[in-house]
């Protein structure tokens, strides 16, 4: 480095000098390197930290759900299972419908309830309302629906959820 | 943009007098002479002590402290991503650290840089040195696997050879009559707690008093006239200096924990008996040794208690050195300080060497087909690990 200094002194700035393009030869050099060492150590540090994140995903990446003796619910109740790794509602209507549909309220991400007696689907946080039938918000500050599911089947043993 | 940086730093100045300490900075200077090269030592080990904190942070993401130790290092080791390379970075790192501790000490001993005003610099660093090991002791437990588990048993039966308060004091850090998973929580509280605390600010008190008194100048160096002694500025020269060591330290860290990734080995279990050949890290090994020549010789604890006093006396003759060589004037002490270091350094080595040796022949006698095994199933006590 200081032999650089003394050289571009010496030569002043009439010219482009050898100098100073070994300068910049030098700088780039450096940096290219010092890039490589960062890259080299923030690589393995990100995907160590992001390792749950991968799994998790990983593990949220399905696209149908089996629910076990589900088809045992009765009339006018719910129940909350997980899918990949968000809270869904499996909802049997009082009419004998069965819908399904995330239970992540769409207002700042609580899990809502499902009340038989008031006909609605409700988050404690802040009073959002659903519709049971179709998961539209009707009251409360919700934006929008609460991300269907479809219920594809209901057999003598299981009902069967997939994404919609 | 430059306007706003002068003034952000002229208002920061005028508070924290940030001048005084860029005047330091740029007076500080390092002596420059053939054995310079040792004072690297202390800044290599600073490095890996960062790359200690660093690389232990990370670990503690996923490390899970009592029962489930061994599962959680399993995991760390095999299903999460590049576990494997950071848990071998601070398994390295403080084989390293113990090593260039190691090198700082005796460069600094041989150099006489123990000497009168840096007697404190002495002191705390042998403290560090103490807190490194028992940094490496703790964290050897925490993965609870085979060697952890009679490691740790092997190194509190030493202190509980102690008459009187040593068995108490055994059973109150073991939290148990036996290592346990209590032992591993407790361990886990020293090694990223407790030592912390206390080496940080040690170690701050160490690298103050570096600045206060600056580098000591080896004899040779001091017997030269002033005029005739070189230095060169510590910013940049020394610091560029500094840098590249470190970047040496980093690849030669980052080439042994890629090649030779650190071996998880079997999850520990109380009632399979010890491996044979089984011994402690190196930096414990010449302790090791000399335990086991005198338990050997000797009959029932008084090994450990002579083996703890040879040790004890060691360590307080070693923190006296500047007391007894205090100046340059010191003429015969001062010899006899250097013959003494040289004594301390051969101990060392040939017990360090002789506990490999004698580790690797009781592997070997292992490695016999046969019925030489099954004779050596039932060899004496004697040949286990003390």
């Amino acid at each position: 480095m200081s032999h650089d200094n003394s050289n571009t002194q010496q030569q002043g700035q009439e010219e482009i000098s050898p100098a100073s393009t070994r300068r910049m030869f030098t700088k780039v050099v450096v940096g290219g390197v010092g890039f490589c060492y960062a890259a080299a150590l923030g690589y393995p540090i990100y995907r160590f930290l992001n390792s749950p994140v991968e799994k998790a995903t990983l593990a949220a990446a399905v696209t149908e759900i089996t629910l076990k003796d589900a088809q045992k619910l009765p009339a006018g109740s719910a129940l909350i299972f997980k899918f990949g790794a968000e809270p869904c509602l499996l909802i049997h209507l009082p009419e004998g419908k069965w819908v399904a549909m995330s239970a992540k309220c769409t207002h700042l991400g609580c899990t809502v309830q499902y009340e038989p007696d008031k006909q609605r689907i409700f988050c404690a946080c802040h009073g959002g309302t659903y519709d049971p039938a179709n998961g539209h918000n009707i009251a409360g500050p919700p934006p929008k629906p609460l991300k269907a599911f479809v219920v594809r089947e209901v057999t003598d043993t299981a009902v069967i959820v997939s994404r919609a | 943009m430059n306007k706003l940086i002068q003034a952000a730093y002229t208002w920061a100045n005028e508070r924290l007098n940030l001048d005084d300490m860029l005047h330091f900075a740029q007076k500080k200077t390092v002596p420059e002479h053939r054995h310079s090269a040792w004072y690297y030592w202390g800044g290599v080990t600073l490095f890996f002590f960062l790359v200690q904190a660093v690389s232990g942070v990370l670990l503690l993401l996923y490390y899970r402290p009592g029962p489930d130790s061994f599962e959680s290092v399993r995991q760390i080791t095999f299903d999460i991503n590049f576990g494997w390379l950071i848990r071998s970075i601070h398994s390295w790192a403080a084989n390293l650290m113990v090593l260039s501790i190691f090198v700082h000490m005796f460069s600094v001993f041989f150099m006489k840089a123990y000497r009168s005003p840096r007697e404190f610099g002495w002191w705390s660093g042998i403290a560090l040195l103490v807190m490194a090991m028992l940094f490496g002791f703790s964290g050897y437990l925490l993965p609870m696997n085979e060697l952890a588990y009679f490691a740790t048993k092997v190194g509190l039966e030493i202190p509980a050879s102690m008459p009187v308060i040593g068995p108490v004091m055994a059973d109150l850090v073991r939290g148990g009559l036996e290592v346990n998973e209590f032992t591993v929580q407790r361990f886990f509280a020293l090694h990223v707690v407790v030592l912390p605390a206390l080496f940080v600010p040690l170690l701050g008190f160490h690298l103050w008093l570096v600045q206060k008194h600056g580098n000591a100048l080896p004899p040779s160096e001091e017997a030269r006239p002033v005029e005739q002694r070189r230095n060169m500025p510590f910013f940049p020269n020394f610091m560029l200096r500094d840098m590249a060591m470190w970047l040496i330290a980093l690849n030669v860290l980052a080439v042994l924990a890629a090649v030779f990734p650190w071996d998880l080995g079997q999850a520990a279990d109380p009632l399979k008996p010890a491996p044979r050949g089984i011994h402690p890290e190196w930096y414990f090994m010449s302790q090791f040794q000399v335990l086991k020549v005198f338990g050997n010789w000797l009959p029932g604890a008084a090994g450990e208690i002579i083996g703890l006093v040879w040790f004890s006396l060691g360590m307080v003759l070693w923190c006296l050195i500047p007391l007894y060589d205090p100046n340059r004037s010191s003429g015969r002490r001062g010899r006899r300080a250097t013959y003494f270091g040289l004594l301390a350094l051969f101990i060392l080595i040939v017990t360090t060497g002789w506990g490999y040796w004698a580790t690797h022949n009781e592997t070997l006698t292992d490695a016999q087909p046969g019925p030489a095994k099954a004779g050596a199933a039932q060899s004496p006590p004697a040949a286990n690990p003390k």
